[in-house]
């Protein structure tokens, strides 16, 4: 068993094409608990930890752009705009598990209850992708393909990953049997774009993979606009479209039962989550709203 | 493989095999039985150290991700006659049990303490959710954290 420990993105590559036998490694919270278990034994580790081009974090114009070996406790101390994508860090593992893990890790894992899925989904970002001859951007649904599978391919390394930032508010939010160290029965990310007046809603736990609920989404922006809340973040939305959201949004879900959670809870889940993640969005927007007119 | 890291202010190094944890080499390399093992799966904090700064779970770290890096033990804290206040705390408020979880405890709580001297009890429940302790119900490490940060407060300028 070899240990690669590069310096550098373009070294890494060259290690990646030549030993595909070689599992990246980042902060290891994932992959570590497979291998004390035995229950992967790698024919080698790339570590990846300490690649400089996978730390950064870059802001240009509207995009962000996250580089894969971010740990999430710098997410949260460094995208503190980037309000459901902190929400979610915040909720990953404990501070022993944040000051390590990231979001390539979770990428790479590909789980459905990977908790910063599902607000890559909700942001619509791209996962960029690098081998030794060249570079490729991925929409997040065509990297992330089923239950812990992904278009990684042996020679690549994921790099970054990245979105147009919202011009609205957003949220994370997770049910689980604690408030810690716990595995999402359901996660659900709201953002609201109020320059493109849209409403985007992505899934995790409740599926094979993240899902985006479309028909939420389309009746969400139309309630709005029918509201004036597009223009007027103060006009109301009324309650029963709020819960017909709700459950549009529960309707796209595809859950399972298992140990977790029943189907029938998941999707209940979904439905308060869905309801109140909106109506932190739109009393988001009031407060701006009158903040800026005071 | 040989890995040589910091550990405690002392360069040490070791043969270890690619696969091993940075919790077995301190343990079974290094003969730093402070660290213990009690999960190997990252969920109840027991091995809790620094790398360089950073609290984390050794048992989630290739001892070859450490090389040439900082790491910190419970061991880095005090000893017998000489306690850290963190660890002083926990006596006197009875916060340690059969024990198995007081080193990652304390490791955590003065990680805790360097980045907010006065925290509250929610505050302490969050900064501690990675550490799981079977006997005391939490409620008098919770009280210990007080003291600490109490008779640390005292001391410092
Ligand atoms: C106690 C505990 C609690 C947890 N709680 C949560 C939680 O609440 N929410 C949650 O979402 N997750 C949780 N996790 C899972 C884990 O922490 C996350 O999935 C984390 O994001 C993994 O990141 P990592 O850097 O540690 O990944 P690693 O373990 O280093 O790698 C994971 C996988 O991704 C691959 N990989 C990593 N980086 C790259 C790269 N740059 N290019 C290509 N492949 C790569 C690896 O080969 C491996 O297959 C928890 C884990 C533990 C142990
Ligand atoms: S032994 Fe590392 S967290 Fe339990
Ligand atoms: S004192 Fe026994 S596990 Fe904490």
């Amino acid at each position: 068993m070899q240990f690669f420990r590069p310096s550098s993105l373009r070294e890494a590559l060259e290690i990646r094409a030549a030993h595909p036998e070689a599992m990246p490694i980042a902060g290891g919270t994932d992959l570590m608990v497979e291998v004390n278990f035995g229950r992967r034994r790698p024919g080698g580790f790339l570590d990846v930890s300490r690649l400089p081009e996978l730390r950064e974090i870059r802001r240009e114009g509207r995009t962000v752009r996250l580089g894969a070996g971010v740990p999430y406790a710098r997410i949260i101390r460094e995208l503190p705009g980037q309000v459901a994508l902190t929400q979610a860090a915040r909720t990953v593992g404990s501070p022993q598990i944040r000051t390590r893990g990231t979001v390539g890790g979770n990428l790479g894992t590909g789980s459905p209850a990977g908790d910063a899925l599902p607000v890559l989904a909700a942001y619509d970002a791209r996962v960029v992708l690098a081998s030794a001859t060249g570079t490729r951007t991925l929409p997040w649904h065509d990297f992330l393909l089923g239950p812990k599978r992904t278009a990684l391919a042996p020679d690549e390394l994921i790099v970054a990953t990245e979105w147009e930032a919202a011009d609205g508010p957003g949220s994370f939010s997770k049910v689980g049997t604690r408030n810690a160290m716990v595995i999402a029965i359901a996660g659900l990310s709201l953002q609201l774009d109020g320059a493109a007046r849209r409403v985007r809603v992505a899934l995790g736990s409740v599926g094979p993979t993240i899902l985006r609920a479309p028909e939420a989404e389309a009746f969400g922006a139309g309630v709005l606009d029918e509201a004036g809340a597009w223009s007027d973040p103060r006009a109301r939305v009324p309650e029963d479209a709020m819960a017909r959201f709700g459950e549009l949004v529960a309707e796209a879900a595809r859950p399972i039962d298992d140990v977790r959670g029943t189907a029938a809870y998941r999707r209940h889940a979904c439905r308060v989550l869905a309801r109140r993640a909106l109506a932190w969005a739109l009393d988001d927007r009031r407060a701006a709203a009158m903040e800026a007119a005071s | 493989m040989l890995i040589r890291l910091n550990v405690n202010g002392e360069w040490r190094e070791a043969d270890v095999w690619p696969g091993s944890s940075l919790l077995a080499m301190l343990r079974d390399d290094l003969g730093l039985w402070g660290t213990k093992n009690a999960c190997e799966q990252g969920e109840c904090g027991s091995c809790s150290v620094w790398l360089d700064g950073d609290l984390v779970c050794s048992c989630l770290v290739l001892a070859a991700q450490a090389e040439g890096r900082m790491v910190e033990t419970v061991e880095s804290l005090g000893r017998e006659g000489a306690l850290h206040p963190v660890q002083a705390a926990f006596l006197e408020a009875g916060a340690v049990q059969c024990g198995f979880c007081t080193p990652g405890f304390e490791v955590a709580v003065a990680d805790l303490l360097r980045h907010d001297a006065h925290p509250t009890d929610e505050t302490i429940r969050e900064a501690l959710s990675g550490n799981l302790c079977r006997c005391t119900g939490y409620q008098k490490i919770v009280d210990a954290v007080h003291v600490a940060a109490d008779r640390m407060g005292e001391v410092a300028p």
